[in-house]
This record gives structure tokens, sequence and C-alpha cells, in this order.
């Protein structure tokens, strides 16, 4: 049985750690409503990108000319998965859970016999992945400076991806981030990047058709070949913003979980350190109630 | 005639989604106003100032974009910049 002070010093501590993820708590859900509002802000701009790209793309022919960036390498063999996670820790399963689906979706590549490498960014994802795939990784953007992530982020992490696709033999990148639904869901996500996946489905659809008069300045091709890096670095601009929502939002309902643990901790020492207490009274007091009567 | 619908975005925000009158886009290949019920049209922008007539004869409103694209469709006309200076 633990002492009383020991036990009085015990709720003191997780008193302090209490504070603390009270307080990590609070600033989380604030930088949560600051980084939500980035994220949905940066919605319309990449679903409209990414409508136009995959409407522009399944128009274009294919042909040996056509971008690298469009019509893939014409080969399936190297995968490069691109891990976002985020820097710090302390909410709850946000980076292993982004960390997980890029893992799931590199053992199914290695199963079908591809090469897969990874590119990190954010401090978090590294060990894990260098766990179990030590000679995958083959590059990191340091995101230890940067407090919110900025476009400017995204296009040198795009250009930088588009520079390894064209000269390192890469032949598929994947894109691996959690997508923000609510401060409490988080999805991890992975989607291909490079080169564009086309929706094979809504050709038929009205969204094709009525664009099939539109009149393109410059071509269509031309268009494509400047829309394309450019897309690419607004799907990560928007994964990157979602990500950090959602590792706002994680962190909030972790340190929340945290702050009521500390509660119910609180609560269950401090009956036990009464109880001993009293217990410790009652015998001091039968010690000199029978003193007395030996007298 | 109907108003001309909007939009201005940018990775960052919405920047603008207004009814106008007539905005003339900066275009790679020279600039053209687009007015409401203009055809399908889309182009990529190069660097320079969009104007931004709010009615017929209004002095134009300038705004600085850099980079991105400019697509009309029946909905309206719809600018995703890289950036723009309001």
């Amino acid at each position: 049985m633990a002492s009383l002070k020991a036990l009085k010093l015990r709720i003191g501590s997780v008193k302090s750690t209490q504070k603390i993820t009270k307080a990590m708590k609070m600033v989380a859900a604030a930088k949560l409503r600051r980084a939500q509002q980035n994220a949905e802000a940066g919605r319309p701009y990449s679903t409209r990108m990414n409508g136009v790209v995959s409407s522009l793309a399944s128009k274009v022919a294919r042909s040996p000319q056509s971008p690298k960036l469009l019509a893939g390498t014409g080969k399936e063999d190297t995968h490069l998965i691109v891990v976002a996670t985020s820097d710090r820790g302390l909410a709850g399963a946000f980076n292993s859970n982004v960390v997980r689906a890029a893992r799931r979706k590199a053992d199914e590549l290695a199963a079908q016999g591809k090469t897969v490498f990874f590119y990190i960014v954010g401090r978090k994802g590294r060990p894990v992945i260098q766990r179990f795939y030590p000679k995958g990784i083959i590059a990191q953007y340091d995101t230890s400076g940067m407090k919110a992530p900025t476009y400017a982020d995204a296009q040198a992490i795009a250009k930088d991806l588009i520079d390894r696709y064209t000269t390192d033999g890469i032949d598929v990148v994947h894109l691996a981030y959690a997508n923000f639904r609510s401060t409490l869901v988080q999805e991890p996500t992975v989607d291909q990047i490079i080169p564009v996946a086309v929706p094979a489905a809504n050709d038929a659809g009205t969204g094709t058709a009525s664009l099939a008069a539109v009149e393109y300045e410059p071509d269509e091709e031309e268009i494509l070949a400047d829309l394309l890096p450019r897309n690419i670095a607004i799907q990560i601009y928007r994964a990157l913003l979602e990500n950090q929502a959602g590792f706002y939002g994680s962190q909030m309902t972790a340190m929340d979980n945290a702050t009521r643990n500390a509660g119910d901790m609180i609560n269950r020492l401090s009956i036990q350190y009464n109880r001993q207490r009293q217990a410790a009274i009652t015998t001091e007091l039968v010690e000199i109630i029978s003193g007395a009567e030996a007298l | 005639m109907a108003d001309l619908k909007f939009e201005l975005v940018t990775p960052d925000r919405l920047v603008m989604s207004d009814d106008v009158y007539m905005v003339v886009v900066p275009g790679t290949e020279g600039d053209s106003g687009i007015l409401a019920g203009h055809a399908p049209y889309m182009t990529t922008l190069r660097d320079g100032d969009l104007s931004v007539y709010r009615s017929q004869g209004a002095q134009p409103e300038k705004i600085a974009v850099t980079g991105g694209f400019a697509e009309v469709s029946e909905r309206g006309l719809t600018v995703l910049a890289e950036s723009a200076g309001a």
C-alpha cells in the first residue's frame, strides 16, 4: 500500500498532467478552427481543378508524345508513395492511421512484385516506415519550421516529385494523407496523383457532354501541360491542409480523453487517499483511547 | 442582360463571388472580355490584371492575378488563379 505522502504526490502529478492536457486541448481547438477554415477554403479550388483536369484528360488523345504526367511512363513497376503526416504527436491514432494506410498500399503493391519507395512529408511518418521498409525512403520534405502549410511548400514538394518522376524512373506516385471529415473522423486516404487518374465512369455523364463544345485557347494539349504540374501542387496543398485540420481535430479529441482520464484517476486516488487518512486517524484514536483506559 | 456570375478562386480562399457585368481576363493569347452568355471557353492566364466591370460603363476594378486559368461554362466565369491581390 502506498503511503499517504506518496499518494498525495501522485495526485499532484496527475493534476499537473491534467492541466497540460487541458491546455493542449484548448490550443488544439483554437487552431482547429483556423485549420478547418483553411481546409474548407481550399476545397473549391482543388475540386474544380480536379474536375477540369480529368475532363480534359479524358478528351485528349493519348499518344507517345502526350505529356508524361498525363499518360504515365507506360510501365507500372516503380511506385512512390508520398506519406504526409504531422510533425508532432499526441494526437491519438492520427499519424499511425495515415502510415498504416500507406503501408497497406505498399504491401499490396509489393505483393504484386512492384518496387515501392516512400517520400516523407512531416516528421512522424518516418520511424514506422523506416522499420518496415528500411531502404524505401528516398527523400523527406522538412516541415519542421512551418506553422501552417503554405502553397509555396506544396509547390516545392510538387516540383521535387515531378523532377523525380521525370528523371528517377518512378512510374506512379500516390499520396497518403488523412481526409478531414469532422473533428472526430479523419479518413486515411491514398490517392494516385501521377499520372492523373481519369474517371472512366463519367464519360457518358452530362458533365463531359456540356464541355464538349468548349473552345480552348491555347489548345487542349498546351493547357494540359500547364495545368498538370499545377494540379499536382494543388492536390498536395489540399492534402496538407486536410492533414493539418485532421491533426488538430485528432489532437483535440485525444487531449479531451486524456483530460477526462486524468480526472477519473484523480477521483480514484483521492478516495484512496481519504480512506487511508481515515484509517490512520482511527488507529491513532484507538491507540490513545486504549492508552487512556490502561491508566 | 443577365449578369455574369463571376468567381475568383485561389488555393487559399474564394476571393470574389459576385454577379458582375463584364470581366476582362488576361489570357496567354490575349485579353478577352467575358460577358454573360459567353460560349464555353477556357484559357490559361498570364500574370496580369483582371478587370471587373460591376456595371456597364463603370470604372473597372483591377485585381492582379498570377498563373492559373479561366473557365467559362453555363454556370458563369470561374477564374482559378495561383494568387490574387485584392
